[in-house]
């Protein structure tokens, strides 16, 4: 049994379908336990299911059942951390480190998987990424989790150069699938803008290797 | 949702006139309008249960999608490109003008209870 504890940080139900599910995934089938915490509900979303099947006000109680499947499809632990989508950034991010730092503790993570502050694309996502980072830098050196950090903006590869852990996920691919599929309201709006992007081969294939850039403490 | 009724809705705003309500009001391209197209801008905003009371409202067709104005005693509440509505378990008026593909680019929600505003749903 390996010694892991993965514990899982984005503000979204399906970023980590998106972003980090075939990592999760192969984590899950060596036994290694994982958690997800998720920053909000996504309750601002744009995308309402296609054909519409949600409103904005009944949005965030699809996206909590949306998510509560995903995770029993990877088999994860998920908490909500009980903020509000798209104010994350507007929040005192020491007050949100420190209820971070409290959970990252509690649940003794030895892996943490997050954005990459300020090349993550939504505000969101740079945010609670910050805060995890400064959660984690005041944690005792020995106690520390690595950080692996998901980039997503179009100029990450050039500002950061190639990123550390590049997994191939099409082992997992189905699974991966399935768990993005499970985010009903979201998963056809995602999916058709990644497919009408003009670089559409290039941004499927970005799902089906995840990367990420492990933080270098000081 | 359904496609707006003009008339159900105009009745509707009508009910909710010069009371204390509670308005949810956003406009969105979403946060990743430029980073899947280099040529976009991303611009939004919203107001979340703004208490207001209005004079008198309108919804007025404009072919195809609606506008809606509400008359405050000082100043108005707008909204453009409405299309679909729905008066919920709560009775609150919903109205939401959706993309192509079903993704919302604008809201306008008239209330006489505060909208949720904790993360948690009062489901």
């Amino acid at each position: 049994m390996s010694k892991e504890r993965v514990v899982v940080i984005f503000p979204h139900p399906d970023d980590e379908s998106f972003g980090a599910s075939g990592t999760i995934s192969k984590f899950r089938d060596e036994g290694v336990p994982v958690t997800y915490l998720c920053g909000t509900l996504g309750e601002m979303g744009r995308n309402m299911g296609n054909p519409v099947f949600a409103n904005r006000e009944t949005l965030s109680s699809f996206r909590k059942k949306e998510l509560a499947e995903a995770a029993k499809q990877l088999d994860i632990d998920v908490e909500m951390l009980g903020y509000r989508d798209k104010t994350l950034e507007f929040e005192p991010r020491q007050q949100v480190a420190e209820h971070l730092k409290e959970r990252i503790e509690a649940l003794g993570a030895t892996i943490i998987i997050t954005h990459y502050p300020g090349y993550a694309v939504h505000p969101d996502h740079d945010a609670l990424g910050a805060a995890v980072i400064d959660a984690v830098e005041d944690m005792p050196e020995e106690n520390r989790p690595q950080v692996w950090m998901h980039a997503i903006s179009n100029q990450s590869e050039q500002d950061l150069g190639k990123p550390d852990i590049v997994a191939d996920v099409r082992p997992y691919w189905e699974r991966k699938l399935a768990a993005i599929k499970a985010h009903l309201s979201q998963a056809d709006g995602m999916m058709s803008l990644i497919e009408d992007h003009d670089q559409a081969s290039e941004q499927l294939e970005r799902l089906k290797t995840e990367r990420f850039y492990t933080h270098k403490f000081q | 949702m359904d496609a707006i009724q003009q008339n159900v809705v105009q009745e509707k705003i009508d009910q909710l006139a010069n009371k204390e309500v509670y308005v949810h009001l956003e406009t969105t391209n979403g946060a990743y309008a430029s980073h899947f197209d280099e040529n976009a801008y991303n611009v939004g905003a919203f107001i979340r249960n703004a208490q207001v009371s209005y004079q008198h409202g309108k919804i007025v067709s404009t072919g195809g999608s609606y506008r809606v104005g509400l008359k405050l005693d000082l100043g108005w509440v707008y909204a453009e490109g409405l299309t679909d509505f729905e008066i919920d378990e709560k009775n609150r008026l919903l109205m939401a003008g959706h993309d192509r593909e079903g993704r919302l680019m604008v809201a306008l929600e008239i209330s006489e209870t505060p909208f949720s505003h904790e993360a948690d749903p009062d489901e």
